[in-house]
C-alpha cells in the first residue's frame, strides 16, 4: 500500500539533512510501528508523506497504491486515502468542527469522483461516530480544537480519521500527553478502524502505545533511517534496554 | 483663525457647484449655520490630521469623479428578509419602487416634507448630533451634508417596529452625486432595525442622525454596494440614554473610496453602542472607519470590532478613539481592528486611541495585521480541503468576530453569504 524507497529529505531553509534514505513499505491490513529516539526524523517522515511544506525531497520516492503521493498537493494525498493523525492538532478559531469535517468529507469524495454526503447522511454517521469516542455533540459545534484538552484533541483526531475513512493512516505520537485512559480510548478507535484494506503507520516515541494498538511490525529509527525491523518483541526491548544499544548496532 | 488659501478656495469651489434646498424656517436655519460650520472648518484638505490615511480629494472635489454601473450578477441583499422596502435612486426617493411609509409603531417622513412644515420633532435632532459630533474632532463633510442634503428620512419609532426599515440604494448614472440625510429617533421601550444597501451613487455622501432615548434599542445592519467605482463619505451620529442599546455592523465589499464615519455619545447610565465591520477589498480599494465613541456615563459598554481582508494592492484605513469623560466610572470599552493580508502589496493603517479621565474603568484595544496562518492552512488541506477552499474558510473565520456582532441570524446570514460569494468569485 504505502512504498517509501531510499528517501533522503533535507529542511528547505537550511543545508541539513533529515531523512537519510528511508526504507519503509507497508502493507494492507497491517500495522507498522515506528519507534526511535527523538530528532530520528520519526515526525519529518509523517509531514513529508502528507506534503507540508519547508522540506525538499533530494532522492527516493513514496508512492501509495502505486501513486507517486510526492508530486501530489496535500489535498490530493488525502483524497487518494493519506491521513496524518497530528501530534499537536492545530487550533482554528472561528471555523466549525462540524462544518469544517463536512466540508473535508465532500472534499474528498468531490476530488474522487463520487457523490457528495447529504447533511442527514453526514450527521447521522458523525454522531455515530463520536459516541463511540466518547465525544459529546456539544464539541463538534465548536471551533476546530479550540479549547479541547488534549486527550479531546487527539480524539477529534481520531474522530476524523475515522468520518474520512483513509486507506492509509499515519499517527504521529497521538499518545503524547495523554493519560492512560484517554490512550484507550484513542487506541479502541483506532481498533476499530482496522480492517483489511487499511494500513497503519504508527509512530510513538514509547512502547506504551502498542501495547493497545498491537503492531505487526516494529521497526527503529534513528539519525534519519531505519535501523531495525522486527516483530512486536522489538518494542519490548525498547522498553528494557532504551534506544541507544540499538541505534548502535547499526553505526 | 483664517483658514489656508488652498483650503478655502477648495472649500469654496465645491459650495460655488452646490444649492441648498428650500424649507420651512428650521430646516433654513438648520442649513445655514451648517453652511457656517462648513467654512469655519473648511473643506478637509489632505495634510489635515484626521486624513493623514486617506486622501479626501476625490470626497471634496466639485464635480464627482464617474464611476461605471455595476451589474451584479447575484439577488439583491436582504431579499429573503421581510421588511419594509424604501428605495433611493441615485439619492432621490423613488415612491413607486418603495412600499408605503407606514408601519405600526412607525411614522416615516421625507426629509423634504418634514423641512417643509413650520414645526416637526426632527428640528431637534437635525444637525444638532452632528454639530455635537463636531468636538473635539472636525467633520466638516458631514457639516457639508446638513448644509445640502437634498433627501432622506425622519424616521420615528414609538414602540416595538416588527419590520426592519430597509433602505435601498440604487445607483443608475454614472456620474450621480447624492447627498442624502436621515434622522432617526427611537424612543423609550422602542426598538428599530434599519438595513442599508446598494452604492447610491457614484459619490455618495450620507448622515444619519440616531437618537435612542431610554430603553430604547436600535439595530443597524449595512451593506454598501459592490460598483469598484463608488465614492462614499458617510457619518453615523449617535446619543444614547440610559439602558439603551445601538448596534451597527457594516459590510463594505469592493469600491475605490470610502470612509465610513461613527460618532456616539453614550450620555445615559448602562447604555450599550457596538460598532462593527468587515470589509473585503481587491485592487483599488480604499477604506477607511473612522470611530469615535465617548463615554460620558457610568457603567456603559462600548465594542469597536473591525476586519479587514485586503489584498492586489488594497488600502485599509482603522482610526478608533475611546474616551472616556471625568465620571463615567465603571466603563467597559473593547475596541479590535485586524486585516488579513492576503499578498505583500496591501497595506492597513490603524491608529487605536484611549483616553481615560475616570478611574474605574476597564478598557482594551489591539490591532493587528496578519496573512493566512500557515499551519491551520495545512491542517485544513490535509483532511483534503483544496487550498482557495480552505483559504476562504480560514477568512471567514478571521471576519467571524465582527460579522457575530450582528445578533439577528438571518441578517447575519444575509452577511455571510455575500462574503462567500466575494470569496468564491475570486477563487479562480
Amino acid at each position: 500500500m504505502l512504498e517509501i524507497k531510499n528517501l533522503n529529505v533535507k529542511l528547505e531553509e537550511e543545508d541539513k539533512q533529515i531523512l537519510k534514505g528511508v526504507d519503509l513499505t507497508v502493507e494492507a491490513g497491517k500495522v507498522h510501528a515506528i519507534m526511535g529516539p527523538n530528532g530520528s526524523g520519526k515526525s519529518t517522515l509523517s509531514y513529508v508523506l502528507s506534503g507540508r511544506d519547508g522540506y525538499e525531497v533530494t532522492d527516493g520516492s513514496a508512492l501509495l497504491d502505486g501513486d507517486d503521493l510526492l508530486e501530489m498537493e496535500p489535498e490530493e494525498r488525502a483524497a487518494a486515502g493519506l491521513f496524518l493523525a497530528f501530534q499537536y492538532p492545530i487550533e482554528i478559531p472561528g471555523v466549525g468542527n462540524m462544518t469544517f469535517l463536512r466540508t473535508a468529507v465532500n472534499a474528498q469524495r468531490k476530488a474522487r469522483g463520487e457523490e457528495e454526503m447529504s447533511s442527514t447522511e453526514f450527521l447521522k454517521l458523525i454522531r455515530e461516530k463520536a459516541k463511540e469516542l466518547k465525544i459529546d455533540t456539544e464539541m463538534l459545534k465548536r471551533p476546530v480544537n479550540v479549547g479541547f484538552s488534549g486527550g479531546e484533541k487527539k480524539r477529534n483526531e481520531i474522530l476524523q480519521m475515522a468520518m474520512l475513512a483513509p486507506k492509509m493512516c499515519i499517527l504521529d505520537e497521538t499518545d503524547s500527553g495523554l493519560d492512560v485512559d484517554a490512550m484507550k480510548l484513542v487506541a479502541d478507535g483506532v481498533n476499530a478502524l482496522r480492517d483489511a484494506g487499511r494500513g497503519f503507520l504508527v509512530i510513538t516515541h514509547y512502547q506504551r502505545l502498542l501495547d493497545h494498538i498491537k503492531p505487526d511490525v516494529v521497526h527503529i529509527m534513528a539519525d534519519g533511517r531505519i535501523v531495525k525491523t522486527g516483530g512486536p518483541e522489538l518494542a519490548l526491548e525498547v522498553e528494557t534496554q532504551g534506544y541507544g544499544d540499538l541505534a548502535g548496532e547499526v553505526a | 483663525m483664517a483658514l489656508p488659501k488652498a483650503k478655502l478656495d477648495a472649500t469654496e469651489a465645491r459650495l460655488a457647484s452646490m444649492t441648498r434646498p428650500e424649507g420651512g424656517a428650521w430646516a433654513t436655519a438648520a442649513r445655514e449655520a451648517a453652511l457656517g460650520r462648513v467654512r469655519d472648518m473648511g473643506l478637509p484638505a489632505r495634510r489635515d490630521e484626521y486624513w493623514k490615511f486617506t486622501n479626501p480629494e476625490s470626497l471634496v472635489q466639485a464635480e464627482a469623479p464617474l464611476a461605471a454601473l455595476f451589474e451584479a450578477d447575484e439577488a439583491p441583499i436582504f431579499d429573503e428578509i421581510d421588511r419594509l422596502r424604501i428605495v433611493f435612486v441615485d439619492g432621490v426617493f423613488d415612491a413607486d419602487a418603495s412600499d408605503d411609509l407606514t408601519g405600526e409603531n412607525l411614522s416615516i417622513e421625507r426629509l423634504v416634507d418634514a423641512a417643509a412644515s413650520d414645526i416637526h420633532w426632527a428640528k431637534d435632532l437635525y444637525g444638532v448630533l452632528e454639530t455635537a459630533g463636531q468636538t473635539p474632532v472636525q467633520r466638516p463633510l458631514a457639516a457639508l451634508n446638513t448644509a445640502y442634503a437634498t433627501d432622506g428620512l425622519v424616521i420615528h419609532a414609538t414602540g416595538p417596529v416588527s419590520k426592519p426599515v430597509s433602505l435601498i440604494y440604487q445607483h443608475r448614472s454614472e456620474s450621480s452625486d447624492a447627498i442624502l440625510h436621515h434622522v432617526v429617533k427611537v424612543e423609550a421601550g422602542a426598538s428599530l432595525t434599519l438595513l442599508e444597501n446598494g452604492p447610491a451613487a457614484a459619490r455618495f455622501n450620507k448622515v444619519m442622525e440616531v437618537d435612542v432615548a431610554d430603553t430604547g434599542t436600535f439595530h443597524h445592519v449595512r451593506a454598501q454596494g459592490r460598483d469598484h467605482e463608488r465614492r462614499a463619505a458617510t457619518h453615523i451620529f449617535a446619543r444614547l440614554g440610559t439602558e439603551s442599546v445601538f448596534k451597527s455592523f457594516t459590510l463594505t465589499a469592493n469600491g475605490v473610496m470610502t470612509r465610513n464615519e461613527c460618532v456616539i455619545e453614550l450620555t445615559g447610565d448602562d447604555a450599550v453602542a457596538h460598532v462593527a465591520g468587515a470589509c473585503l477589498g481587491d485592487g483599488d480599494f480604499h477604506h477607511d472607519d473612522t470611530v469615535f465613541i465617548t463615554h460620558d456615563a457610568e457603567r456603559c459598554e462600548s465594542r469597536q470590532v473591525f476586519k479587514k481582508v485586503l489584498r492586489n494592492g488594497a488600502t485599509g484605513v482603522f482610526q478608533g478613539k475611546i474616551l472616556v469623560k471625568p465620571g463615567a466610572q465603571k466603563t467597559d470599552g473593547y475596541q479590535i481592528s485586524q486585516s488579513l493580508l492576503l499578498d505583500d502589496d496591501s497595506q492597513f493603517l490603524a491608529k487605536p486611541e484611549l483616553e481615560i479621565y475616570a478611574d474605574d474603568v476597564a478598557c482594551s484595544h489591539g490591532s493587528t495585521s496578519g496573512a493566512i496562518d500557515e499551519e491551520a492552512l495545512f491542517y485544513l488541506r490535509s483532511r483534503g480541503l483544496p487550498e482557495g477552499i480552505a483559504t476562504d474558510l480560514l477568512t471567514l473565520a478571521f471576519l467571524a468576530e465582527a460579522v457575530l456582532e450582528i445578533e439577528d441570524e438571518a441578517l447575519q446570514d444575509a452577511i455571510v453569504s455575500r462574503i462567500e460569494g466575494w470569496l468564491a468569485r475570486r477563487r479562480g
